[in-house]
């Protein structure tokens, strides 16, 4: 399987087109129904925080291999403004924005493994990582 | 996608039929809150059944939506929210704070008829 697949986040329509190939892929992994609505919501919320923050960006989906783990990989990545103090953005009810501070932090609680890589001025890249449960497979 | 409202009797159904956009939350919230007068309606439901993500920006908009409905007079319960949706809702720390919520539609309605239609029963 070669899947790799980018959908470009222009408008918060391409949130649910994001969130939807997210899911398909993660389908074919093999994860629970639970982990996909898991992993669904997170693609949505850090989706959200590109078109509010930096307008534009692209989220890129991808299968992820580590040693005997096999998973779904999601990076969201942007140019826009960057975030000056990522501590204070992964703490929970932190937001510049009009949301409720809970797109990055509740993004993290949903994934197995997240990072997040931002610089001012140039832009924010969020890795996260899901991995499938040994039962389900 | 447009969300159909239907009216019954003092309260107004929106049953969501497909995944929902932003924009296409916050027109439902403005449709309802402005149907809830043309209407006259005592109550308001919400069927999210077929809504398999709800995020932060959905929960906060249903929440806004509701809390608008009762400064109009009206009481809004949303129905239907999937087992997997209630878990990662808890899992990313969204609340319904204040909004009445039920098992499905049948539920939906006796509560809102509990609500509504409990101080006629009185007199």
């Amino acid at each position: 399987m070669a899947d790799e697949n980018c959908i470009p986040i222009n408008s918060e329509v391409d949130i649910v087109t994001a969130r939807q190939k997210g899911r398909e892929m993660a389908a074919k992994l093999g994860f629970s129904s639970t982990e996909l609505t898991l992993i669904a919501t997170a693609i949505s919320e850090i989706a959200r925080n590109i078109v509010e923050y930096a307008r534009e960006g692209e989220i890129s989906l991808s299968i992820g291999q580590q040693g005997d783990k096999r998973g779904i990989v999601v990076i969201g990545c942007d140019n826009g403004p960057g975030i000056p103090n990522i501590k204070l953005a992964m703490q929970d009810g932190y937001s510049t924005g009009k949301s409720l501070g809970l797109g990055l932090p509740g993004a993290k609680r949903l994934m197995d493994e997240f990072e997040i890589v931002s610089e001012v001025g140039k832009g924010t890249k969020v890795t996260m990582k899901k991995w499938v449960q040994n039962h389900a497979r | 996608m447009l969300v159909p409202i239907l009216k019954q009797g003092d309260y107004l159904i929106a049953s969501v039929q497909s995944e929902l956009s932003d924009a296409d939350l916050l027109k439902l919230r403005d449709d309802l809150v402005s149907r809830v007068g043309e209407f006259r309606s005592r109550g308001v439901i919400v069927d999210v059944t077929i809504l398999d993500v709800m995020d932060s920006f959905a929960t906060r908009t249903l929440r806004s939506m509701a809390h608008m409905i009762m400064l109009r007079g009206a009481k809004t319960v949303i129905v239907g929210i999937q087992p997997e949706v209630a878990f990662s809702m808890v899992q990313l720390g969204l609340k319904l704070e204040n909004v009445a919520t039920a098992l499905d539609l049948e539920e939906g309605m006796a509560l809102l008829d509990r609500q509504t239609k409990g101080d006629t029963r009185r007199g």
